[in-house]
């Protein structure tokens, strides 16, 4: 058989597999996120079948996935919307960071995979899956409930936070050390803050510039412009992701309603591809010794969560159920930590932390959308009911006494 | 006196905007980014949380808005004859044993006798403006009278057949 002819078939068929996948989510409700990782571990390396002439074209499909993923959550949200969550929920935000961060740092440190390893594992549980999250509120018919907008800022700061955080990891990542890193770190992050302050003042000036009104011309456009971004970023040592994302911040307005309906496709295949692709480049015989740590940091970061956005309700004057929908709604993490740990691999750290953070993944992304339909059952509402009522009662003795 | 509108952005969602009734209920309105709407009513229990969501098309908010708004220009109408020193408005109902039903409103002679003004013509299926002398009443209908309060008072009991 000739190559060319293998490249179709070996492609056609792992995007097939793929949309099975898909299908098989929909019919579960669960997100297809986990079935393409386990479906790629399982025809990866070391897997049952593994991929020979189309491994190229899902590598870089993989790269463009990632940058799609970040460019489409960037025009997803607008500056005000940024800059007004980060005003709101900035106490939240920092919470948040302390609270789901340090539990992923110390067990890098734990597993000896040194300061940079520790860092890239923080940040894989710190950060809770958009996606995931604003699905599961939509689903469950919780958009108009009070603490949805307590949820959404923290994600929207989360993800912001991002735009600093992978360009520091990356450019640790190249160093390996935090001495020699500091100075690339903080070219990084000047870098970072000049694109976004861009980003942010002149997202008008920006829109203008790729809007079009044929589809055509507002696809190439912003996939060129994001693209372009995102490689100069990675030559600049910021990372691609955060180039793109930075693009999706500055498109605003009529145009990101265009522009995300003609590139949410494009979006969904690529994504697709970089889930798969880190499922087959990940060892599944990597994944037995990382189990057990896997579950623990699952159970350990899901409580953190839990508390967090019952933190965050609480002093936004929501009550006890809704304190703990907020939690739970939060802990699902899905795209943002593997790309993490795929940048973190990609930049020579130990392999089996890719296995740790599939499995991590996998447990959460699972796991956090069932635990979130708890506070919707009768038994819960009671209980949460008799919370309050004590603490009514408790809090009435007290100022009459 | 106006009801508290609550805006609350729903970043890559959209905008909700709440209104808590005086009865202690909370209304959602959300506009999707898509342009699709819902409408949520709070669960009495937990005031945080839907009890019941229904989602909106376009035709079906327009005409939503449409029944609630012609009805608050009504209550405002009425609202008037507070601010105008000496006119008053009043909503006279046309009751069943009315001398007038299936009368034209020129059999009134509500102008000539009371100085007042029938400005509109209120029923169940609509509001009718400006009314002619032809206009037939109906029982059930509600006059929309402007005038004095001595006026007034004579055009009901003209209408009740006093």
């Amino acid at each position: 058989m000739d190559d060319g002819a293998l490249v179709l078939i070996e492609i056609g068929a792992l995007i097939l597999g793929i949309g099975l996948l898909a299908r098989l989510a929909a019919r579960l409700r669960i997100s297809p996120i986990p079935l393409i990782l386990i479906g790629g571990l399982a025809f990866g390396k070391g897997g049952l079948l593994p991929i020979t002439q189309g491994a190229e074209f899902i590598e870089i499909g993989a790269e463009i996935g990632v940058i799609l993923l970040l460019l489409l959550l960037g025009i997803e949200y607008s500056p005000t919307e940024l800059i007004g969550s980060l005003r709101r929920s900035r106490t939240a935000g920092v919470i948040d960071m302390l609270l789901n961060a340090v539990p992923g740092a110390l067990v890098g440190l734990m597993l000896g995979w040194g300061l940079v390893g520790a860092m890239a594992l923080a940040g894989i549980t710190w950060v809770t899956s958009s996606g995931v999250a604003a699905k599961m509120l939509h689903d469950l018919g919780r958009l108009t409930n009070r603490e949805t907008p307590v949820v959404l800022s923290i994600v929207v700061i989360e993800d912001l936070a991002m735009a600093f955080y992978l360009p520091i990891l990356t450019a640790l990542l190249v160093r390996m050390d935090l001495g020699g890193g500091t100075l690339s770190v903080l070219i990084a992050l000047a870098v970072v803050s000049v694109i976004l302050y861009v980003a942010l003042r002149h997202s008008q000036t920006v829109s203008r510039l790729v809007w079009s009104k044929s589809a055509e011309v507002l696809l190439f456009s912003v996939l060129g412009l994001a693209l372009l971004v995102s490689g100069l970023a990675a030559q600049a040592h910021v990372s691609a992701a955060v180039g793109a994302f930075l693009v999706g911040i500055a498109i605003s307005g009529p145009v990101a309603a265009h522009a995300e309906r003609v590139l949410t496709p494009l979006r969904d295949l690529f994504a697709s591809v970089f889930f798969l692709f880190f499922g087959l480049s990940t060892d599944p015989r990597d994944l037995v010794p990382m189990l057990v740590p896997a579950v623990a940091l699952a159970v350990v970061t899901m409580a953190t969560k839990i508390l967090t956005g019952y933190l965050a309700a609480r002093s936004a004057g929501i009550g006890e159920a809704g304190r703990w929908r907020a939690g739970l709604a939060l802990t699902p993490r899905g795209e943002f930590s593997i790309v993490i740990a795929g940048l973190a691999v990609a930049g020579g750290l130990d392999r089996s932390l890719a296995a740790l953070a599939t499995a991590y993944v996998l447990i959460t992304i699972i796991a956090g959308p069932l635990l979130s339909r708890i506070p919707d059952t009768r038994r819960f509402a009671r209980w949460t009911k008799r919370i309050q009522a004590d603490r009514r009662a408790r809090l009435a003795s007290a100022s009459s006494a | 006196m106006s009801a508290h509108v609550e805006r609350a952005e729903l970043p890559g969602i959209g905008i909700r905007h709440d209104i808590n009734t005086e009865a202690g209920r909370r209304l959602s309105i959300i506009n999707f980014r898509d342009g699709g709407r819902e409408l949520a009513i709070s669960d009495e229990d937990d005031p945080d949380r839907a009890e019941e969501t229904v989602a909106l098309t376009d035709d079906e908010a327009r005409a939503l808005s449409e029944v609630l708004g012609g009805s608050l220009i009504l209550t405002q109408m009425a609202g008037l004859r507070d601010q105008l020193a000496g006119l008053h408005m009043e909503q006279i109902p046309v009751r069943a044993d009315s001398p007038f039903v299936g009368r034209v409103l020129g059999d009134t002679r509500a102008r000539t006798r009371t100085r007042c003004s029938i400005v509109a013509i209120v029923r169940d299926d609509g509001v009718l403006p400006s009314p002619s002398p032809q206009d037939v009443f109906d029982a059930g209908d509600s006059l929309i009278a402007v005038g004095t309060r001595e006026g007034l008072d004579k055009l009901v009991r003209i209408i009740n057949g006093g």
